[in-house]
């Protein structure tokens, strides 16, 4: 069989060559960049880099930031998504609309917000302080700002499968006798085990490279309120170029793992959803 | 063994519509009862109100003496038969079956037993270990059946159960229930909107129109005894006549039936006459009128009160 250039062949195949530098040279061009610059100076400064008490804390840092947020929004997510499905009340499009709002605002945004309520003199740093509580330039802050971002993920993920699966198999369940949660644990949990694993993976990822509003709440005070990211940020401004990009390197390496990892479970989800 | 279902003034509204008025009918101990009527009717809502899985605006529901309508889903213990099958995509068969029993926390091997006896009845023993997906519509059904089945409800409820099914599998898997309910003579309320099956399967028929309960007996009963004209109509592909009162005699069409003295020169009827009704019918046969319902009376009752003569075809 011969294949002919039809003019309608030829017309895909630019379309086909136009994505493929459009994405090799916007998206993996500074990747490679990085992995050849973080790696060139030698093996000896990875592992320098890594051994670094600043670095171990900032990776540390933000993987305590990254759990606490992952947890609290799949749980919130789940509960929010469930509700936007399940129920029918006042307010449902606007709360539908809300849960949008953090893919719409800066995050520098949202660290200033965060400065307003917990910052010197905000509206809650009081009721806090009294308390002996720090928020602000410290970890709680840090953790809600980062929440706040990752809000929308889980709940995207998982509205579209509760929608799809109807009410049936809940329906189901409870005539044949199981409880409220019974029903929740058995039925809807395992529908939307794949949307829940896929959010979680989006969150991580989001977290991890979260800087703008971390940066604002953080103080930055140096091993102390520094994550990954914002380690990157100073060791860059202060000329230790080589670390920057080390543990820029790291942090690239695990979102294409998870990247790897959303793929996997984009899949395995469209295969269940296939299923009737 | 067998309870009646009693249903009394039920009602559902909602917010500003009535999808369900005043509904009253008792499903028979141990009887196939069909609720019959086009979609939009509201008996779907009542099936859903008597499994709980809908709360009733008014009205009550009562099994083996006691009140259900204020206990939950859970307490009613009613199988339930889901038009799209609602099974469980990510259990396997065996698996859904036993969920009802499983939820309520009975002994594996009690659990295992109960499976197979059911997954026998239903003949689906040997895809116990499939998942849904991988079954036909017609053994997916059956597999609904046997899950609602599996923790000995005290009543069926089946919620148009073949209307996902191709003719041929509906009308196979429409016996085959019939020879199950005989063989365990549960309580079954059946709703459909093909007057076909409730013909063929139930004992008792409730026919229902925009909310409300139109007539409720025997098959016999409703086909050739319809108590209004919406169940003329939609019980048994009937001919619709309409006609007009002219001097004491009925013209419909070209047909003149005498006998009408009693109702005003120029009132408009509507006659319905059942296709059986009309089959060999030949100029000069005698066929049946009742005139007691005068805004719809019939032709081909059994309960004729008078006769016409069929002078053309109509």
């Amino acid at each position: 069989m011969s294949v002919v250039a039809t003019p309608k062949v030829r017309r895909r195949g630019w379309l086909l060559a136009a994505c493929l530098v459009w994405v090799g040279v916007l998206l993996l061009v500074p990747l490679v960049g990085i992995v050849i610059t973080a790696l060139e100076p030698g093996i000896h400064v990875v592992t320098q880099t890594l051994r670094a008490p600043d670095v171990i804390h900032a990776l540390e840092l933000t993987a305590v930031i990254t759990a606490i947020s992952v947890v609290v929004t799949a749980l919130f997510g789940v509960v929010v998504a469930w509700v936007l499905v399940r129920q029918r009340f006042w307010g449902r499009s606007l709360l539908n609309a809300t849960v949008d709002l953090p893919f719409a605002l800066s995050p520098v945004t949202v660290g200033l917000a965060a400065l307003v309520l917990f910052g010197p003199g905000g509206w809650l740093a009081s009721f806090f302080e009294s308390r002996g509580i720090q928020i602000i330039f410290a970890l709680p802050s840090m953790t809600l700002v980062t929440i706040f971002i990752c809000v929308p993920f889980t709940i995207r993920e998982i509205v579209p499968v509760l929608e799809e699966i109807g009410l049936d198999e809940e329906d189901a369940s409870r005539t044949l006798g199981a409880s409220v949660w019974q029903t929740f644990f058995r039925v809807t949990l395992p529908n939307i085990r794949w949307a829940l694993a896929y959010g979680v993976a989006l969150t991580t990822a989001r977290a991890i490279g979260e800087i703008g509003a971390v940066l604002i709440v953080s103080g930055l005070l140096q091993g102390k309120t520094e994550t990954a990211t914002l380690f990157i940020f100073r060791a860059y401004e202060e000329r230790q170029v080589p670390a920057a990009y080390v543990v820029a390197l790291l942090l690239a390496a695990v979102s294409v793992t998870l990247l790897v990892v959303i793929e996997f479970l984009r899949h395995r989800q469209e295969r269940e959803r296939s299923r009737t | 063994m067998s309870t009646p279902i009693v249903v009394e003034g039920l009602t559902k509204r909602f917010g500003s519509f009535e999808a369900v008025t005043d509904v009253t009918f008792t499903a028979p101990a141990g009887a196939i009862t069909a609720l019959l009527g086009p979609s939009g009717s509201g008996k779907s809502t009542v099936l859903r109100m008597i499994a709980g899985l809908e709360e009733p605006s008014a009205g009550r529901i009562v099994m083996d003496d006691e009140e259900l309508t204020v206990k939950s889903v859970q307490e009613r213990r009613v199988g339930f038969v889901f038009q799209h099958y609602a099974l469980f995509r990510h259990m396997t068969v065996a698996e859904n079956v036993g969920f009802g029993l499983r939820v309520r926390k009975q002994d594996k091997t009690v659990r295992e037993a109960r499976v197979r006896e059911l997954l026998e009845l239903v003949h689906m023993e040997p895809f116990a270990d499939r998942y849904p997906e991988q079954l036909s519509g017609g053994q997916r059904q059956r597999v609904a059946l046997a899950r609602a089945l599996a923790p000995a409800p005290r009543v069926l409820l089946l919620d148009e159960p073949f209307g996902a099914l191709d003719a041929k599998v509906r009308q196979d898997l429409r016996r085959w229930l019939d020879e199950l309910h005989r063989e365990l003579g549960v309580t079954s309320l059946l709703v459909t909107h093909d007057q076909e099956e409730a013909l063929e399967l139930a004992n008792q028929i409730v026919v229902m129109h925009e909310g409300r309960v139109e007539q409720v007996g025997s098959p016999g009963e409703i086909y050739d005894r319809p108590a209004t004209p919406f169940v003329a109509g939609f019980v048994g592909a009937a001919n619709v006549l309409h006609g007009e009162v002219v001097g004491g005699h009925i013209h419909l069409g070209s047909i003149r039936i005498p006998g009408a003295a009693q109702l005003p020169w120029g009132e408009t009827l509507i006659a319905h006459v059942p296709n059986d009704d009309l089959v060999g019918v030949v100029e000069g046969d005698t066929i049946h009128v009742d005139l007691r319902n005068p805004k719809a009376f019939l032709v081909g009752s059994e309960t004729s009160t008078e006769r016409a003569d069929v002078s053309a075809r109509t």
